[in-house]
């Protein structure tokens, strides 16, 4: 079966004044039609660039390289009015912060309608039926009344479920979700995970889950790839990758979230910090200066990609 | 019995808005022994960090009062700032860019007017040193490093004065993974080789479990629940605190949980709801919920729970249906 989504080596470069600045670096992976796809990474990693790369939204002086195939269509010789055919209604997006993806001058379902008048071509009366009715699939309550009122009278887990609402409005097959519960706080982030999965197994929407939190890729991922320094250290179906971690990195990461109640000695830590990208040397791993296994080897080649289990890779000269 | 250190005694914040009071600290007490961690668990708009600065005197307290050492801190708290010092969430905010990390770490110091053998240069590359950061880098500014090494400088210059009382606030939410391991590690290593007690407030479970000795969880203003914190996450009482833990994504192979998941979003401070504060998304309220507040009782030994539901003869909560 041919993928939803296909990316083969990527590349996303910025110019900096220490020469290119590599923020994304042969990346490759598949979507399939409504699977579940986390990608884990700290700050820098280049998890939230390779997102915008797939829209075709990577800010200016960027460089992107490579392929992106969604539904068989190579987004990147698409033009911009082809573009925004796309995202919005096939492809739609829910990002971190509601309140600066909503336009606080508009009611909710205005900003629900602008979608479906668009890409569906609905009618004024139309749009509004639907927005009304797309507010209620994500559980606002009174939605007939709440859908008239403006995103600064919602909380912030309701504003997140306009949000919601306006990227499911279109019937998407692939919703890429960046840190969409991070501004929320642990119930309210419960709820709209749980939210996402209900709606996502109704409409069989695919999903890229962007994210910090290995704990939600854990309970929402089919599968992850694990970034660091814009490249991709690990790849594995979820339950493998926390059954059986290989690349260094995935393990340390995963030894450094602490276990509530447990204080046996200090906790695992990685020494130093994430690398600066556009300071990183391109004949060495990029973990190599704060890894525990390394090897004379990871400070003098590029690790290759090797297979250390069903579909799963690690980018390691170790493991 | 170690010294308390420190006393919360029915502490309240309330501030006008819009017309409306705003609740933040409605009644809080709790002690903090000589050398414990206290965990203050809470979500965004509980009041955890109004608390936090009223106990520190950097907010005003609208009554009630706090005690370090059996003395009052009054409203002007100048005398008790060597005692007791504050770590921020935000590394990058609570630091002036346009100081050097030395006047940083040094202000408190020479503002207190402490002397110090050897001079406040000595102390603070000693600072500096007992933070791991190098001091090789006492000249450079707040911008030349990275989130961890700035809140390594937050860290240094809270300890500058020597206080035996911390309340961080926050201090690993805005610091990356990896990251986050190394400051909790620091504080720990601190806390055991400088005898130092902590007010720890934080939304992450996992870290307050970590490094607390107790924990304490607010809502709404109040303090709902406090035990040790192995025994808050084995044995929560308070349906809150259930949802609370159990909302926690599990990695690896715990995830088959049940899990409780409440409807609903938190009320507002300025209207908080009568009886209980929880009875609005509480899937045990019923109607007496609504009639009377809930005090905090001492359900089991040292584990308190404020829910009318609940106590010590019936530490666990009956199913309304």
């Amino acid at each position: 079966m041919r993928p939803l989504l296909s990316v083969r080596d990527l590349q996303v470069t910025f110019p900096s004044n220490r020469g290119p600045s590599r923020v994304v670096q042969g990346v490759s992976f598949e979507v399939a039609e409504g699977e579940a796809l986390g990608i884990v990474g700290e700050s820098g990693s280049g998890k939230s660039i390779t997102s915008l790369a797939l829209l075709g939204m990577v800010p200016k002086p960027g460089a992107v390289d490579g392929d992106i195939l969604f539904e068989g269509r190579d987004m990147r010789s698409l033009g911009e009015k082809d573009l925004r055919a796309i995202r919005g209604s096939k492809l739609s997006m829910i990002f971190q912060d509601p309140m600066t993806s909503l336009n606080p001058f508009l009611p909710v379902w205005v900003q629900i309608a602008e979608v479906t008048r668009e890409h569906l071509g609905h009618s004024r009366a139309q749009a509004r039926d639907h927005a009304v009715h797309m507010l209620e699939t994500v559980g606002i309550p009174d939605a007939g009344a709440r859908a008239s009122q403006y995103p600064h009278q919602f909380s912030g887990g309701m504003r997140q479920r306009v949000m919601i609402a306006i990227s499911l409005a279109c019937k998407p097959r692939l919703l890429i979700a960046d840190e969409p519960t991070t501004a929320l706080d642990v119930t309210i982030q419960a709820q709209i995970l749980d939210l996402l999965r209900e709606r996502r197994r109704d409409s069989r929407a695919a999903l890229i889950l962007i994210t910090h939190d290995l704990g939600i890729i854990a309970e929402n991922a089919d599968r992850v790839l694990v970034m660091y320094a814009g490249r991709i250290m690990e790849s594995a179906p979820a339950a493998e990758l926390f059954r059986n971690p290989q690349n260094p990195y995935t393990r340390a990461l995963l030894r450094c979230i602490p276990e509530a109640g447990r204080r046996d000695g200090p906790l695992f830590q990685i020494a130093g910090q994430p690398p600066d990208v556009s300071a990183l040397p391109p004949n060495q791993c990029p973990f190599a200066d704060r890894c525990l296994e390394a090897v004379d080897r990871c400070r003098r080649e590029h690790p290759p990609y090797h297979r250390v289990g069903e579909d799963h890779w690690s980018l390691c000269w170790v493991r | 019995m170690p010294e308390t250190l420190l006393s919360v005694r029915d502490l309240k914040v309330h501030f006008p808005s819009r017309g409306a009071l705003v609740r933040a600290v409605d009644g809080v007490s709790f002690d903090i022994a000589a050398g414990e961690t206290l965990g203050l668990l809470g979500e965004s708009g509980c009041g955890k960090t109004t608390l936090g600065r009223a106990i520190l005197r950097l907010q005003r307290a609208t009554s009630g009062e706090v005690l370090y050492r059996g003395r009052r801190i009054p409203e002007d708290a100048r005398p008790f700032r060597r005692h007791i010092q504050m770590i921020f969430q935000d590394p990058y905010a609570s630091l002036d860019p346009r100081m050097t990390v030395e006047s940083i770490i040094a202000e408190p110091i020479r503002a207190l007017g402490i002397a110090h053998n050897g001079g406040t240069r000595l102390r603070v590359e000693h600072m500096m040193e007992m933070v791991g950061l190098s001091k090789r880098f006492a000249s450079r500014y707040p911008h030349e490093f990275s989130g961890g090494q700035r809140q390594r400088i937050g860290i240094a210059r809270a300890l500058a004065a020597e206080p035996d009382f911390i309340v961080a606030d926050e201090p690993i939410s805005a610091l990356d993974v990896s990251i986050q391991a190394q400051i909790l590690n620091l504080l720990e290593r601190l806390r055991d080789q400088l005898k130092l007690s902590y007010l720890f407030i934080s939304h992450d479970l996992r870290a307050v479990g970590r490094i607390a000795d107790r924990i304490a969880v607010m809502y709404l203003g109040e303090i709902v629940e406090l035990a040790p914190a192995a025994t808050l996450y084995a044995r929560p009482l308070m349906p809150y605190t259930k949802a609370l833990t159990s909302a926690l994504p599990a990695i690896g192979a715990a995830a088959a949980r049940k899990r409780m998941v409440l409807t609903g979003d938190v009320p507002s401070p300025l209207s908080p709801p009568s009886g209980c504060r929880f009875r609005t998304r509480c899937p045990y309220a019923v109607a007496e919920c609504a009639e009377s507040k809930p005090l905090l009782v001492e359900i089991e030994r040292g584990h308190w729970a404020a829910c009318s539901r609940i106590s010590p003869e019936r530490p666990e909560i009956e199913a309304v249906h």
